[in-house]
């Protein structure tokens, strides 16, 4: 499982890298700054989520655990 | 592993879209909602995941009856804990955007007051529940009154409010949704977005079951 988090999370966070390459140093302060800094929302939302999402593939795991100890 | 994992990886997917996409994507123009018909993919979604939660516990419900096994009553009564909670959230947040759109955040509206009373059956289900200590008996019981709540919670917040003046769209002289310009670029977000928090809410549902059927085991 962990494999699959650390691929969607790689992929996720892969635009940021082409994003920086493509344009100058600023580029990042510039787009989060522009359209009323609606990104920095989004950005703040999106941690949340992935927190979320985060938390509840933890606690999955942690009953999958429990159902396999138990099946012993 | 991999089927296993699918669903939730693809609520993952669908979840992180609709952050980004529902804020960012285009919006049409609309007096009054402005940027709040955003909230589409946040409020509106939360009654749909909760329709999906109701439905997938009608119909465990009825499972119940005709074979009458742990599983059937332990889905009943999770998803409804998952609509609970949804239907709770699309209260609150259809209240904050009552408050800045249609000038208070309760007015009276027939569906409000419609969502208020379904929920309130459904969380009459929940103590019903915790009134019996045969856990048979709580399950057949509660099961058959579960159908009932359905059936009368389609119509207190679907038909009736259709039949009289409404705040909402799609009812009394309303325009429905469709006609809110409700372009293809809406759509695009609208619909993964309902999939998303469907998606989640059964996940969570799920979650539960499993918990407590690894109580009842240990």
């Amino acid at each position: 499982m962990k494999k699959y988090i650390f691929a969607l999370v790689m992929a996720l966070t892969s635009g940021f890298a082409f994003a920086q390459e493509a344009q100058n140093p600023d580029a990042l302060a510039t787009v989060m700054r522009s359209n009323g800094k609606i990104y920095v929302v989004v950005a703040v939302a999106l941690t949340v989520m992935l927190g979320l999402i985060a938390y509840l593939f933890s606690l999955d795991k942690k009953i999958t655990k429990l159902e396999k100890d138990l099946k012993k | 592993m991999i089927p296993q994992i699918g669903w939730k990886l693809l609520a993952t997917v669908l979840l992180i879209y609709t952050v980004i996409a529902g804020f960012l994507a285009p919006i049409p123009e609309l007096p009054i909602l402005y940027e709040s018909i955003r909230n589409l993919y946040f409020h509106v979604t939360m009654w749909m995941a909760m329709m999906v939660m109701l439905i997938i516990s009608f119909i465990a419900s009825i499972r119940y009856l005709l074979k009458p096994t742990e599983t059937n009553d332990l889905v009943a009564v999770e998803s409804a804990n998952a609509a609970l909670v949804l239907g709770s959230l699309g209260i609150v947040t259809g209240m904050v955007w009552a408050t800045y759109t249609w000038g208070e955040p309760w007015s009276g509206d027939p569906k409000q007051n419609g969502a208020a009373v379904g929920l309130l059956i459904y969380f009459a289900y929940i103590v019903l529940r915790g009134s019996f200590k045969d856990q048979q008996q709580r399950a057949r019981i509660s099961a058959v009154y579960n159908i009932f709540a359905f059936a009368v919670f389609i119509p207190l917040i679907y038909i009736l409010p259709k039949m009289q003046d409404s705040l909402h769209p799609g009812d009394g002289g309303n325009p429905a949704f469709s006609s809110y310009d409700l372009d293809s670029r809406m759509r695009l977000v609208f619909y993964p977005a309902v999939i998303a928090w469907s998606l989640l809410a059964w996940w969570t549902a799920h979650l539960r079951i499993r918990f407590r059927k690894l109580t009842t085991l240990a």
